[in-house]
């Protein structure tokens, strides 16, 4: 899974919802591997404003990545910073959580993430 | 007139609406009973055979996804073998499907996007130029499974996960978009067809002006011109039988591309090669849609219709919020 996906993921169940702590998943046990995937500015740039930066940078530091600023860059500000777009490119589109958990911090519950996979499937009784 | 009222004591009435409670888990307990046997089951088994069968898009559902901005996110609920996920490389998409063999098969395939339906891309050349769909050459590109490229290069970004279309693990309002190609006529109840409905215009944006489009695509009842043969006033709520091919790749193109190749295979119908006593028959239940049927659940859902229409034996719809 991509570190970009995990910044639209919540925890399914639906009492869960609506909390705010069931938003980001927090990675557990993660083992990492990078990706390597051609560039794309253009995107890069439009997805920015679609991103929850806040939810990205405790994504970012809890897999261990130097913590990134506290603000995002605006549009003009990265389309201007090749190292800034060839980092954000890095940890967005090649990042991949390939084993691990991602846990809901409302209710604890443990997604399992294998070969790249994570599983979101609930028992019966948390639907 | 009103509803009649009862003088039952108030231990009773719990007593009551503790049994109507359980009533409706049991009742969705059942259903999701059913579709386990009857659908999820069967996909699992039939996996890759399944997959080997899926190559092109339809026509409307490439047009839609063609139509998104530069920068999109979108879903692809029920991506199956993911074969719309690299259809239009200027959008990020993320696939998810109840079934894990066929999610698996997608996640390689995002790994090696030429290995896929390569030997049909000259066919599938021609439909999309004749589809009407934004018949640029990187489309057709992306149709054919090869890697698409626009300006600033790159090739279709996307990521694939496990999940239930009726508990879908993404946040309110975090997509741009959505697609649901032929998923929602697998449930088994209406409530949970619209329920589907629902989940998917709670993923997409609301914002007033520009409300995320969700694309639903189902097979419809009123398919007369079909070999099936189903039509209007016809039985709705159906088995259809998917027979399991278990011979090497190559001996099942040689089958199916004797049988009609205009639209994918439901694997149905006289098996070509002769070995219909040993291959299974898997039994997939279907809902079919009725016309006007899909945009009730759409304003069930508590969406509004933007524009529907009839494709190929199938209904479709684009709702928002």
């Amino acid at each position: 899974m991509k570190v970009l996906t995990l910044n639209f993921l919540t925890c399914a169940v639906k009492a869960c919802k609506s909390s705010s702590d069931s938003f980001p998943l927090h990675p557990k046990e993660a083992e990492l591997a990078k990706d390597d995937v051609e560039i794309n500015p253009q995107l890069l740039v439009n997805v920015l404003p679609r991103i929850d930066w806040a939810a990205l940078r405790t994504t970012s530091t809890e897999l261990g990545f130097p913590a990134l600023p506290e603000q995002p860059p605006t549009a003009e500000e990265l389309e201007a910073d090749e190292k800034m777009l060839q980092e954000l490119h890095s940890l967005l589109m090649e990042t991949q959580i390939m084993e691990g958990k991602l846990v809901c911090g409302h209710c604890g519950h443990e997604y399992a993430i294998r070969e790249g996979i994570a599983n979101f499937l609930l028992p019966s009784h948390l639907v | 007139a009103s509803l009649p009222s009862s003088s039952a004591t108030p231990a009773v009435a719990r007593l009551a609406a503790a049994a109507a409670a359980a009533a409706d888990r049991s009742a969705e307990d059942e259903a999701e009973a059913y579709e386990r046997t009857h659908v999820h089951g069967v996909y699992q088994a039939i996996a890759p055979h399944f997959s080997a069968t899926r190559h092109k898009p339809w026509p409307a559902v490439a047009s839609f996804l063609h139509a998104q901005p530069l920068g999109s996110i979108g879903l692809d609920v029920g991506c199956g073998n993911g074969k719309y996920l690299g259809v239009n490389p200027a959008v990020y998409m993320l696939g998810s499907d109840r079934s894990s063999a066929l999610v698996a098969l997608a996640r390689s395939r995002l790994g090696r996007p030429e290995d896929a339906g390569v030997e049909d891309a000259a066919k599938m050349q021609g439909e999309a130029m004749t589809a009407g769909a934004a018949a640029s050459a990187n489309a057709v590109a992306a149709a054919g499974g090869i890697r698409g490229s626009i300006q600033g290069g790159g090739a279709a970004i996307s990521d694939v996960l496990v999940a239930d279309g009726l508990s879908l693990p993404f946040r309110d309002g975090a997509v741009d978009f959505a697609i649901c190609v032929a998923v929602v006529h697998h449930m088994s109840t209406r409530a949970r067809r619209q329920d589907a409905i629902r989940q998917l215009l709670r993923c997409v944006k609301t914002r007033e002006a520009a409300s995320g489009h969700v694309l639903v695509y189902v097979w419809a009842l009123e398919q007369g011109a079909s070999r099936r043969g189903w039509d209007e006033g016809g039985e709705q709520d159906l088995l259809v039988p998917w027979v399991l091919k278990s011979q090497t790749p190559r001996a099942q193109k040689k089958g199916t591309r004797g049988q009609k190749n205009k639209k994918d295979d439901d694997g149905a119908g006289t098996s070509a090669g002769g070995d219909s006593n040993a291959d299974p028959v898997f039994q997939r239940y279907y809902h079919l849609y009725r016309k006007g049927e899909l945009e009730e659940d759409v304003l069930a859902a508590g969406g509004v219709v933007i524009t529907s229409g009839y494709e190929r034996d199938n209904w479709w719809a684009v709702a928002a919020n």
